[in-house]
């Protein structure tokens, strides 16, 4: 059982890795401004890499499926694990019709800053509750996050597009909007920078609070910032929290979420101050001129092609087979639970977005936006819905 | 009508923007698709004659020129999300937990959410899935959809179908993909020919004029799905309007049989077992899992006897015969006759029976005198011991509380069980007053000659049964099923055109797509390969 599970850590640790080898491959094909052949061996090479890096997620897979007798997507962890895997697979499919190398560049980094995220949570095997018992569980989260996933793909196209055409020459509300979005991905990093260092050095910090009128403790693995509403600090010889969550803040481990979101954001502001310090501009302007030699039309092209192949898998996996399996469980098809309804959300995101494709303003810098906004929504429901708002689905 | 002819002898209805059999624009309509303004032609619809576009006049022109136009679908669309959006910020009524101070919305919300909260319930965002507002706009969402829907299939699927190859000079050179040659020899077209029919598109040649077409079919994608999501609306309002769908709960008690409710009667369930299985500790898989969590349940599930009235009378005594025996745990409902039964709850903290012994006061060893059982289910009101004592049930609290000092019963379930009891001694009509519940036991008068005892007890497990029928289930999976093909059709499949008219001893070679420029650019690069003709330019370039 051990080794098969110690199999299985070391080759997501190796599939990370190989994607982050790749990265720099499909790095060179951008850099690279001479030689065309250079370029495609380059991206040949990243390419394959990344084939292999996936395989070797699909053995991390496996080999965790057999170890824990489920289907690796009960948790967290191994959810947003997936999650990374699928845009991955989203990645090689939209690489092998379109042949562009600078996808790999975007799209990669971000499966790895998901996967970094991923093993921030509890990464031990746990038992199935029973509402989780049932294939459709399995059949449901894996077609949503192979569809999310792919949506995720017309984000990062989207993201290129962006920084490839916007005008960089004058600040402006359209930079300054960019620069939040790489920002954003920043505190993902940020997240998991601060988490591997406090979780090295062994950090811990106890509080004791009530909610609901039962008296709880939570563990802080950061320096708490903000303790929970009307905590108590019981460890001793630790920093004092600054201030309290706000009282609305009340479900199991809410203070301590917001703790590491606060610890994130700072992070990632200092990561983004750092960077502007190095490059001496901003960073949409420091990247634009090693996209110059992309079209903004295949771009486009590819964004909202992604969207047509996603969302189809994105409505059977989180609609139609999420319907069956709640009917199957809860004898109620739909419920409104927030999980559902921000599925409905992004359905309806979506939806409009394909309908305003329909007219002709609505090409270009206008899509890349709303597949940003798209992903915004993808990501509120993955992260947010989970930690804030309560419901049938939390699994963390 | 005012129908319009053609140069090229065809005659369009009014409102057509490019003549349905040659594309020429047609002077006057122009405006209609936006052609006025740009180089490129609108292709959306090819250029038909739309309805909406066409008249304006008449109140009911208004209504469907609202309906069908599909900004007004995206804001309808784009409102529905918002909405649904909203109704996730502090928990639906129905979800209000458990452990809350109060379950009542009015209090609930401001006591947990303060100003806002109160905000949210007096808005009637607590319930807004179900607000008349709400579902207003979906069935906005469901008219437009249908309106829109024939306002665009019946011309597209004419213009489509009438379409000639030989087209119009100005329909090819104002599509996006276009390119003219010169010198292109007979073979050479040919081998053009040869190679779009290889690639699987129809070809049809007209004079020399060649119309390669593929996946036409894929424009009807759009509609098949609008009609599933139809289908999913009116299975929802037949769900909320009619009595197809029945929702009911039952608690069931251990050994207890019960008509199952919404049934009329007709089937009744025994309950044989609750179980609740938790985690081994020590189950190695799980170990350090379960060493941070806790106990983790594994299984809830109730054993079921199924039973069906015999009798077809109402009011008759039922006459019960077994018909299905089995289990319904969580995940794996138990179904029978178009019913599903659900495991929804349990408790396990009802008492089925206590026994107590009765000694005297003052024995110090406590020796039993007799003793009783009492079955809660049924208590009777005298128990007879053989010594000739009695023991009377004077008062019985299945579910004891004090309330300001009197004692009261919380529910008629024992889950707290106490009594008042009368012990006349042998030959005596004098009681000894006592009050006997979990670990209770006062004597009113200190001066009682006997003491009863609880000796022992029986638990037994209640299941929460959800009862469900749902005969609007075929119809919504219908709906999801067409809306599926629906989508499918339309976004793997695109439909291609490529034309190759001659003009004036120039081959112009034009394409246009709904979906995968990439995909035809590719198709005619390779149609071209090694001939004359000039792959086409695209004319649409984004800037930047
Ligand atoms: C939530 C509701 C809706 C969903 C899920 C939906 C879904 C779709 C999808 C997937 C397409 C295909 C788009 C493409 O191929 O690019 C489409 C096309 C279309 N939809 Fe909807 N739709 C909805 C509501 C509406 C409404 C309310 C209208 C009316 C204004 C509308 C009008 C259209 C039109 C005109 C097309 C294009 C048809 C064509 O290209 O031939 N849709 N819809």
């Amino acid at each position: 059982m051990d080794t098969l599970l110690n199999i299985s850590s070391t080759m997501l640790l190796v599939a990370f890795i190989l994607y982050l080898l790749a990265t720099f491959f499909f790095g060179a094909t951008i850099r690279d401004k001479r030689n065309k052949s250079k370029e495609s061996k380059a991206g040949t090479i990243g390419i394959t890499i990344t084939i292999i890096g996936f395989l070797a997620q699909t053995v991390y897979f496996i080999t965790r499926w057999i170890a824990s007798g489920h289907v690796p997507v009960s948790n967290m962890f191994e959810f947003v694990t997936f999650f990374g895997m699928s845009i991955v697979l989203g990645f090689i499919i939209l690489y092998f019709i379109y042949k562009m190398s600078v996808l790999g560049v975007f799209a990669l980094p971000i499966a790895l800053i998901v996967i970094a995220y991923a093993s921030m949570f509890p990464t031990e095997v746990s038992p199935l509750v029973p509402s989780l018992q049932s294939y459709w569980l399995y059949i449901h989260v894996t077609t949503v996050s192979i569809g999310e996933a792919i949506l995720s793909i017309s984000f990062v196209v989207g993201l290129i597009y962006l920084v490839r055409t916007i005008d960089q020459t004058k600040s402006s509300k359209r930079t300054t909007w960019l620069e939040i979005v790489l920002f954003s991905l920043l505190i993902f990093i940020g997240f998991s920078l601060i988490s591997v260092i406090f979780n090295v050095t062994g950090y811990s910090a106890q509080f004791e609070y009530t909610a609901n009128n039962v008296t709880m403790t939570t563990e802080y693995q950061l320096p708490a910032i903000v303790s929970p509403y009307e905590g108590v600090l019981i460890t001793d010889g630790v920093m004092q929290p600054w201030f309290d969550a706000p009282s609305w803040m009340h479900g199991a481990d809410a203070g301590r979420k917001f703790n590491t979101l606060i610890w994130s954001v700072f992070v990632g502001l200092a990561l983004y101050g750092l960077l502007r310090l190095v490059l001496r501009k901003r960073i949409g302007a420091a990247i634009q001129p090693k996209l110059m030699k992309t079209k903004p039309d295949l771009l486009d092209e590819i964004s909202y092609r992604a969207i047509a192949i996603g969302f189809p898998v994105f409505t059977l996996g989180g609609i139609i087979f999420a319907s069956i399996w709640a009917q199957e469980a809860w004898g109620r098809f739909w419920g409104w639970d927030p999980k559902e309804v921000w599925a409905l959300v992004t359905f309806f995101f979506y939806a409009a977005f394909l309908h305003l494709r329909l007219s002709r303003g609505w090409h270009g810098e206008k899509s890349a936006w709303l597949a940003v906004g798209g992903f915004a929504i993808i990501m509120f429901n993955l992260i947010a819905v989970n930690l804030v708002l309560a419901g049938l689905h939390s699994y963390a | 009508m005012n129908k319009i002819k053609c140069e090229c002898g065809h005659v369009n209805h009014e409102g057509t923007v490019l003549c349905e059999a040659c594309g020429k624009p047609i002077e006057g309509n122009q405006h209609i698709d936006g052609n006025d303004k740009t180089r490129l032609l609108n292709m959306r619809y090819d250029g038909s004659a739309r309805r909406s576009q066409t008249y304006k006049k008449s109140i009911i022109d208004k209504i469907w020129n609202f309906f069908s136009s599909v900004k007004v679908g995206v804001w309808l669309i784009v409102l529905t999300l918002v909405a649904s959006a909203m109704g996730t910020i502090f928990p639906q009524e129905q979800w209000i937990p458990a452990n809350a101070v109060s379950r009542d919305p009015a209090i609930y919300y401001e006591s947990t959410y303060g100003i806002f909260g109160q905000i949210y319930y007096q808005l009637g965002f607590y319930d807004l899935y179900s607000s008349w507002w709400y579902l207003l706009l979906v069935a906005l969402i469901g008219i437009s959809l249908v309106i829109c829907s024939i306002d665009r299939f019946v011309p597209l699927y004419k213009a489509l179908k009438n379409q000639k190859a030989k087209r119009h000079e100005t329909f090819l050179s104002r599509q996006r993909l276009y390119s003219e040659s010169d010198n292109v020899s007979k073979e050479e077209k040919q081998q053009i020919i040869k190679s779009l029919k290889k690639q699987r598109y129809s070809v049809r040649d007209e004079n020399g004029h060649i119309l390669a077409e593929k996946g036409r079919f894929s424009r009807w994608g759009p509609y098949v799905n609008h009609i599933g999501l139809i289908i999913v609306l009116i299975a929802a309002v037949l769900r909320m309007t009619t009595p197809m769908y029945i929702d009911e709960y039952m608690w069931i008690r251990e050994g207890e049989r019960t008509v199952i409710p919404g049934t009329n009667g007709e089937y009744y369930a025994k309950n044989k077992d609750f179980i609740l299985e938790t985690y081994d500790k020590d189950n190695q898989r799980f170990e350090e899992a379960i060493k941070k969590e806790g106990v983790v349940a594994k299984n809830f599930e109730t054993e079921l006897v199924i039973y069906k009235d015999q009798t077809s009378a109402t009011g008759a005594e039922p006459k019960l015969e077994k018909l299905k025996e089995g289990s319904t745990r969580l995940n794996h409902p138990m179904k029978f006759d178009g019913y599903a039964l659900y495991q929804a709850g349990y408790q396990s903290n009802e008492f089925s029976s206590m026994s107590f012994k009765v000694h005297e006061t003052d024995d110090p060893n406590e020796t039993a005198i007799g003793s009783i059982t009492i079955d809660l289910t049924s208590p009777k009101s005298e128990y007879k011991l053989d010594n000739g004592l009695r023991v009377v049930i004077d008062q019985y609290f299945p579910d004891y509380y004090l309330d300001n000092g009197e004692p009261r019963s919380k529910s008629k379930y024992p889950k707290n069980p106490a009594f008042v009891f009368f012990i006349y001694p042998p030959n005596s009509d004098d009681p000894e007053v006592s009050f006997v519940g979990i670990r209770k036991n006062i004597d009113a008068t200190g001066e009682n000659e006997y003491k009863l005892g609880l000796q022992d007890f029986e638990m037994r497990d209640v299941s929460g049964i959800m009862v469900i029928r749902d005969y609007t289930l075929p119809l919504f999976f219908l709906g999801g099923v067409i809306f599926m093909i629906g989508v499918i059709q339309g976004m793997y499949w695109h439909h291609r055109r490529i034309w190759i008219n001659p003009k004036n001893g120039k081959l112009l070679l034009a394409a246009h797509t709904n979906k995968n420029w990439h995909g035809v650019k590719t198709d005619i690069e390779k149609a071209i390969a090694n001939t004359n003709v000039n792959m086409v330019k695209d004319q649409q370039e984004l800037p930047g």
